[in-house]
């Protein structure tokens, strides 16, 4: 658990709102109809200052539960509060209006105004200030995102991360009491991307607030996360620090989400508690692995999870290693994605997808019909539904 | 040529028409934005001058003008005369039957504004009210245009309200669209047709100025 931050922390010298560092509280049932029948999104959790990522599938309720602690969609009961003020009690029948919440939100398609300038736009939330203050606020938050010299153009007149930039500007600028951002950085390539979080990093030092980041790409988990929680059909099925989540996913939806390329059935045919693993056989065919012991009997059937990327090929019987299992096996087909070749090999009925470099594979001289090893170290893999 | 009609329709389409702007934007306002159930029966009412004989219109406009209304019997009190026949009457008639020309293209450029905008203005601390005036009324220019114009080109040419609310008075309530019938009516052929060219081309012109407005790359104008 992160440390509670006491409200006596530096805020930015610049800033004439006062901010307090905030905790955000949200424990809320909805219910709402969709093509699949009836949803039901019914969480409970808080957000401490700090990136909280949310991760789920399309379709596990992120955008809802961003739009209720927003104040654009109520729930049908439940409490929302930040920094211990209520913003939606339906016991008390409260509920703050969207404009009234000071949360910020940045929606994936960002809604910048397209009758506006960047200037405009970002000064946009600061309504109730006078006018020269208007112009130093946004002039200074358009300096810290590196949009200055964008200032009079329109967003139809800027690039994609440009216009992502003037989206975050324009929410950070009116000091939120809390961030909601709903895949801001979608659509961003990976350099750009590392300098909009530096730059939203910054921001939060000073400023303190929890910021709700709703993505599903695995890698960004790990890259912003102090806290993640993984949202399943409306459910949190799983909440901590993002190694311990994502690491050793228990449950089959995080092991997809956070990029498990391979998922057998599993059968328990030893114990081997001495050494602390045991011995399962994939699915029906003859391959057997070693894993890690886990609370389990004899004849049980589990679920073991591999990373493509956590998987070693061998070209000849490979001798003197630690890895436990060296799996037979023959390339089916290769295909190229990026800089990654990903080979799926047969070995004896159940097929693995590894992962490997492009100098690998030439090195290596791989090619479907080809003979390899499969290397997989016991520790690679993860048993789910245990 | 009989200017003095000319003029006065001129003059009556305007300020029809600009009251419509006042009157038309808090009901497609309304129109856009309210979930009540029974809203399809306001829809209705105010598109109800598109399909009714002006005639039934303007028999309606008359007897609610007239002296024996508490509209009537108000007006008069207030000003010592009635509103039948008289230009104020004719503005109140063209009001109603051009209404669903100005509210129709304000309710849909309305609502034609992308709701992800609204949304994130919310969350900007604006109220709907002040939203609407920052960010859908800007974005909404083009329908508002429309609105006026088909609004003014609509009461320039009306013929079956004003005959039944406001009569044939010269100078005061006799339009060009009347004269045009009266001139036919006594023969007079090349003055009717001189009127009703002229018109014909101004609705055409108000009618393209409309349509070269929509089109998708002239924001403002052609030249831009």
């Amino acid at each position: 658990m992160a440390v509670k931050i006491s409200p006596a922390l530096p805020t930015a010298p610049q800033t004439p709102l006062q901010t307090i560092s905030s905790e955000l509280e949200v424990r809320i049932r909805k219910r709402f109809p969709n093509p699949e029948g009836t949803f039901n999104l019914n969480v409970h959790f808080r957000a401490l200052a700090g990136f909280t990522i949310l991760f789920g599938a399309s379709g596990a309720g992120k955008t809802t539960l961003l739009d209720c602690i927003a104040g654009l969609s109520d729930p049908d009961e439940g409490r929302i509060a930040v920094g211990g003020e209520d913003l939606y009690d339906s016991e008390k029948k409260r509920s703050v209006a969207a404009w009234k919440r000071r949360i910020g939100y940045v929606h994936q398609d960002l809604a910048l105004f397209p009758h506006l300038t960047t200037e405009e736009n970002v000064a946009y939330g600061l309504r109730t200030l006078t006018a020269p203050e208007r112009k130093t606020r946004s002039r200074e938050i358009l300096d810290l995102f590196r949009i200055d010299h964008l200032r009079d153009r329109r967003p139809a007149q800027i690039s994609g991360g440009e216009r992502q930039r003037v989206a975050l500007a324009r929410a950070l600028v009116t000091e939120p009491r809390a961030l909601l951002l709903d895949e801001p950085l979608a659509a961003l390539d990976r350099p750009t991307k590392s300098l909009l979080v530096g730059d939203l990093r910054r921001w939060n030092q000073h400023h303190r607030v929890p910021i709700l980041f709703v993505t599903h790409n695995g890698e960004e988990v790990f890259a912003l996360g102090d806290e993640v929680i993984v949202l399943d059909a409306g459910r949190i099925v799983a909440q901590g620090q993002p190694h311990e989540v994502m690491r050793a996913p228990r449950l089959e939806t995080i092991a997809h989400l956070s990029g498990f390329e391979n998922i057998f059935d599993a059968t328990v045919l030893a114990l081997h508690e001495g050494r602390g693993t045991m011995t399962c056989r994939l699915g029906k065919g003859a391959v057997e692995l070693e894993t890690p012991l886990v609370r389990a009997e004899v004849g049980s059937r589990l679920r073991v999870g591999v990373r493509a990327g956590d998987l070693l090929l061998a070209t000849e019987s490979p001798r003197g290693l630690s890895a436990r299992n060296v799996l037979p096996g023959t390339i089916r087909r290769l295909a190229q994605r990026d800089v990654i070749v990903s080979a799926m090999v047969d070995c004896g009925g159940t097929e693995f997808e590894v992962h490997l470099t492009l100098a690998a594979r030439d090195a290596l001289q791989l090619g479907p019909g080809k003979g390899v090893w499969v290397v997989v170290k016991t520790h690679s893999c993860h048993l789910m539904g245990v | 040529m009989n200017w003095e009609a000319f003029w006065l329709t001129v003059r009556l389409a305007g300020i029809v028409s600009t009251l419509l702007i006042a009157i038309g934007i808090p009901i497609a306002y309304w129109l856009t934005y309210s979930r009540w159930r029974w809203k399809f029966l306001v829809e209705a009412a105010v598109a109800l001058p598109i399909v009714l004989p002006p005639t039934v219109l303007g028999f309606y406009v008359l007897v609610a003008l007239g002296s024996r209304s508490p509209l009537g019997r108000w007006w008069e009190s207030l000003t010592g005369h009635t509103l039948a026949f008289t230009f104020e009457g004719l503005v109140i008639g063209s009001l109603l039957y051009s209404l669903p020309f100005a509210v129709q293209p304000f309710a849909a450029s309305f609502g034609a504004v992308d709701s992800n905008l609204l949304r994130a203005s919310a969350s900007l601390g604006h109220s709907p009210v002040q939203t609407f005036r920052r960010i859908v009324l800007p974005l909404s220019k083009a329908g508002l245009v429309t609105g006026f114009a088909l609004s003014f080109a609509h009461t320039l040419g009306e013929f079956g309200v004003v005959l039944m609310v406001g009569g044939n008075i010269p100078g005061v309530t006799r339009t060009i669209s009347i004269d045009i019938y009266d001139q036919v009516q006594t023969a007079n052929y090349s003055s009717a047709n001189q009127t009703a060219l002229l018109l014909l081309v101004i609705s055409f012109v108000v009618l393209s100025i409309v349509y070269g407005l929509n089109r998708r790359p002239w924001v403002v104008g052609p030249w831009r």
